[in-house]
């Protein structure tokens, strides 16, 4: 019975395929569920109310926390943002709408290679922008470090998701008489908001993770400072400071840096798409 | 509502009609090739004209040509000149000439991201008219005149395109005629629609007639035949034909329109 085989056979491939994208997608959580795990087994233990209000205590002392390097890292990553949400979001727009020519292809290439630069380069570059003509270490230039860093992936992802927009909508909007920019703004992007704030997010994401370029910029604090023209804390400089330091409390006190900046991000993941999910049930 | 096919009384009303929209020798290209070849055509005020012509030949090109959508395909260019009121649009700012002269397309196109209500009012507040009891007026009536409102009335907020084909279609009609432009240009807007909606339509077209000039894009002989008052027939980028439609339909002058109304080719 020639048929049946040959259907079982097919049947067979068809199985063994389905399994094997369902262990990969399995494997590719595996990593992640793992990070979490053990951060979460090493760093829970010095979690407590003083982490997030306590400053980081001497050299000797025990107990303190790292409210300044959590509030550090926000304020670092805000001004990432500010830098490069408008420049990103704004060449995106320009690479999807205008950059069907040689500049565009240019920016684009250019972009790529941005994405591609070690981010300690990023903070060797801010260094040279910022520290040296203000004489000192300063949250803008852990500022305008991230802000570098965030600009490619802003960009590209918006470009790409705005590409995805059918010619369509556009032409609907134009034939109403909205003009091209307004067309671009109001209709285009809303249209592909859900995969713009996903590149946002990443960028963010990927911002609030780098410990690199903030070493050169905006270096750490261990006291409180809010005002951005000097050195600044941030979790990721604590996580590394402390995580190579010979103290087991230091250490403890790195892993529950790391749950807590994990947990921070996964946060604003959720609240951002949660705050911006469409009214129809869809998008994002 | 009158009865459409009353062709006649209607051209009676009016025997002095201005031209509204005049192509002289328009060429349109894509690229390397050429839709058009020096299509002359002239299009009068507060009458129906009706493009006809086997799939390809250019109608859409056409009809895109006159409110300047053909320019926005990238490597697409065109020569000649298109008039409005005597006024040439490549002249005007390309937004006050879409502003004037509306357009339903092809295939349906509501903005996903927006309701009903905001589908058909987006014209009017990008526009920037404000006042909430001016816009949800606006709304209704271009909805009741799209025959829409009845079927859509108590969902204004769900998503436009959760409607069915032939209701987005209608809603986009909705949404051109909110803008009050001066001419309407349909390419094919009842293909999606069941009879009943065709025949809805038609009326409003029949209505619309007394202040529009409309343009209308159809593969249906009969539908041209009922609401049109001159017809141009387009074969492979030319203009074949252009007479009032009674005459294309009962004693065209050339062999191949006659051919393609009947049914014999196309
Ligand atoms: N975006 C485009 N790029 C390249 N060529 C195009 C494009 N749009 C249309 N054309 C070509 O231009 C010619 C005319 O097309 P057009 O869409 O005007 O035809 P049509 O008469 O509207 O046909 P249909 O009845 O199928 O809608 C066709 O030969 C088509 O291949
Ligand atoms: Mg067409």
């Amino acid at each position: 019975m020639k048929p049946t085989i040959r259907f079982r056979y097919r049947k067979f491939k068809s199985v063994l395929l389905y399994a094997l994208c369902g262990l990969s997608a399995l494997l590719a959580v595996v990593p992640l569920v793992l990070i979490f795990y053990h951060t979460l087994s090493l760093g829970l233990s010095a979690i407590n109310l003083d982490f997030f209000i306590e400053l980081p205590k001497p050299v000797g002392e025990t107990g303190g926390g790292l409210a300044n390097a959590i509030v550090g890292t926000l304020i670092l990553v805000g001004l990432g943002s500010l830098v490069s949400l408008p420049v990103g979001l704004m060449a995106g727009m320009y690479l999807s709408e205008h950059g069907n020519n040689p500049f565009g292809a240019t920016v684009r290439f250019l972009t790529d290679v941005l994405n591609g630069v070690p981010s300690i380069v990023t903070g060797v570059v801010a260094y040279t922008l910022v520290v040296i003509p203000m004489k000192h270490f300063s949250a803008y230039a852990g500022g305008v470090a991230l802000g570098i860093l965030m600009i490619p992936t802003i960009t590209r992802t918006t470009e790409e998701m705005l590409r995805i927009v059918p010619q369509s909508l556009r032409e609907a909007a134009l034939a109403l008489g909205i003009p091209r920019w307004k067309t671009t703004f109001r209709i285009v992007l809303t249209t592909a908001s859900g995969g713009v704030i996903t590149g946002i997010l990443l960028a963010v994401a990927r911002a609030a993770g780098e410990t690199a370029p903030l070493l050169f910029t905006a270096l750490n604090n261990r006291f409180w400072q809010t005002d951005l023209s000097q050195p600044m804390a941030s979790l990721t400089v604590f996580i590394y400071n402390y995580g190579v330091s010979p103290f087991s409390d230091w250490i403890a006190q790195a892993w529950a840096g790391a749950l807590v900046l994990m947990t921070m991000i996964l946060v604003l993941s959720m609240a951002v798409r949660i705050a911006t999910r469409s009214r129809f049930g869809r998008g994002t | 509502m009158t009865p459409h096919g009353r062709v006649e009384p209607a051209q009676a009303d009016h025997p002095a009609r201005q031209p509204r929209i005049v192509a002289e020798k328009v060429n349109a290209y894509f690229g390397t090739t050429q839709a058009l070849y020096d299509v002359s055509l002239t299009m009068l005020d507060r009458s129906v004209t009706a493009i006809i012509g086997p799939s390809g030949c250019g109608k859409s090109t056409f009809l895109r040509s006159i409110n300047r959508m053909h320019e926005i395909v990238p490597g697409s260019r065109m020569t000649g000149r298109i008039l409005l009121d005597g006024e040439d649009i490549h002249a005007m700012d390309a937004v006050l000439v879409r502003k004037r002269i509306g357009m339903v397309f092809q295939k349906p196109n509501p903005f996903p991201t927006m309701s009903i209500r905001d589908n058909v009012s987006a014209g009017l507040t990008f526009g920037g008219v404000r006042n909430r009891t001016v816009v949800a007026e606006i709304v209704e009536k271009s909805l009741r005149q799209a025959a829409l409102w009845d079927e859509v009335k108590d969902s204004l907020d769900n998503s436009g395109v959760s409607l069915s084909g032939g209701q987005q279609q209608r809603l986009c009609i909705a949404r051109a005629l909110a803008v009050s432009p001066e001419v309407l240009l349909m390419d094919e807007p009842a293909s999606a629609l069941d009879p009943i909606s065709t025949a809805k339509i038609e009326e409003l077209i029949y209505e619309l007639k007394r202040t529009y000039t409309i343009v209308i894009v159809t593969h249906n002989m009969q539908q041209a035949a009922r609401v049109s008052d001159q017809t141009a027939f387009f074969y492979m980028g030319r203009l074949v034909e252009f007479d009032d439609t009674k005459k294309i339909f009962t004693a065209p002058a050339k062999k191949q329109t006659e051919d393609y109304v009947t049914g014999r080719f196309g």
